[in-house]
């Protein structure tokens, strides 16, 4: 992989031996209108795209399936398992999911509570077991607690994902010591998903060290979510490299950057 | 009149010719096969076994699809 800058070589994202050319993975849902999701698709050069499991609408004539709109040869669709509040019900969001023929990849969220959307990190690895049993490579949702992403790691779960902030909040990164601490105990991908609101928040993430970053409403929600896209496309490479580059250390007192010596009399 | 047998299609009372397949039921609903996915009674069918699932009284269809998620 190729960042901005020719010297500054990177390695691809390997996710359950799948590498990837993005480290920028983006939701399909919440856009004003397809033509817009697709577009800022593109934009944003995400492969890795995510989409959910819902009932068809019997009614013909309206065409919901997001397939209708994207290439499955060229995106990678990584089904969710969203609106499920209990493992059971995850466990059968995902084997509907797998069944669609695409690939054994799930992204795996047991919610726990309505108002946050926090997960219930005692259904999620009890979902990730029995889900990594079936041979599916879980991508677990979770909340930015070392422990848990333990644990999901040991369930052998593909890749973790802990969140920056609550989903659709747009607050941005706020745990970066937990998730610099999760990113450096795991050996699994680190995925950083939900929460973030602009461009910098993609950066400052991804300068964190994780692998890569996941997002929706900060690009469907934006006013023109084509151009906010590409922004985080810019941002997340940026942030990759910044976080490849190794940062200066911080310094609490002034150090000047012209030199001292060869001043006048 | 031909019998019909009441199901439930997507949390929806539906009426289908009885001894009905699966396959004939997508293909009333003039849904692809090959663009849902199909769980029966919770037990998912795959797509070559569609033309050998027969529908009964009482029986739970879903019929899913992948829909913009995050």
């Amino acid at each position: 992989m190729t960042t901005a800058v020719e010297t500054i070589r990177d390695t691809p994202l390997t996710i359950g031996g799948h590498p990837f050319h993005s480290r920028l993975m983006v939701g399909t849902g919440k856009y004003p209108d397809m033509d817009t999701m697709v577009r800022a698709i593109e934009a944003s050069g995400a492969e890795v795209v995510t989409v959910a499991v819902r009932r068809v609408n019997l009614d013909r004539s309206k065409e919901t399936s997001v397939l209708h709109f994207l290439d499955p040869k060229r995106v990678f669709l990584l089904a969710n398992t969203a609106g499920c509040y209990t493992a059971a019900d995850a466990i059968r969001y995902a084997r509907l999911a797998r069944e669609a023929g695409f690939n054994d990849f799930v992204k795996l969220e047991v919610i726990g509570d309505e108002e946050t959307l926090l997960p219930d990190v005692q259904g999620l690895l009890e979902a990730a077991q029995v889900l990594v049993q079936e041979g599916f490579k879980v991508l677990a949702y979770t909340n930015e607690d070392l422990v848990t992403a333990l644990r999901l790691e040991d369930a052998g779960c593909a890749a973790v994902m802990p969140l920056a902030s609550p989903i659709g909040s747009g607050l941005g990164l706020l745990n970066p010591l937990s998730v610099r601490t999760i990113k450096r105990r795991l050996h699994v991908p680190v995925v950083v998903d939900a929460g973030v609101g602009t461009a910098s928040d993609a950066c400052v993430t991804m300068e964190q060290g994780v692998d890569g970053i996941l997002m929706n409403t900060a690009i469907a929600a934006a006013q023109d979510p084509v151009a906010m896209a590409h922004a985080m496309r810019l941002a997340t490479i940026a942030g990759r490299t910044a976080y490849l580059a190794g940062r200066m250390p911080r310094r609490d007192v002034a150090m000047p950057s012209s030199p001292t010596k060869g001043m006048l009399d | 009149m031909t019998p019909r047998v009441d199901v439930v299609i997507n949390g929806e009372r539906k009426q289908v010719a009885p001894g009905a397949t699966l396959l004939e039921v997508l293909s009333e609903l003039e849904l692809d096969p090959r663009a849902v996915v199909v769980e029966h009674n919770r037990k998912i069918v795959r797509r070559p076994a569609l033309a050998d699932v027969t529908v009964a009284e009482g029986d739970a269809i879903e019929l899913v699809h992948f829909v913009g998620g995050g």
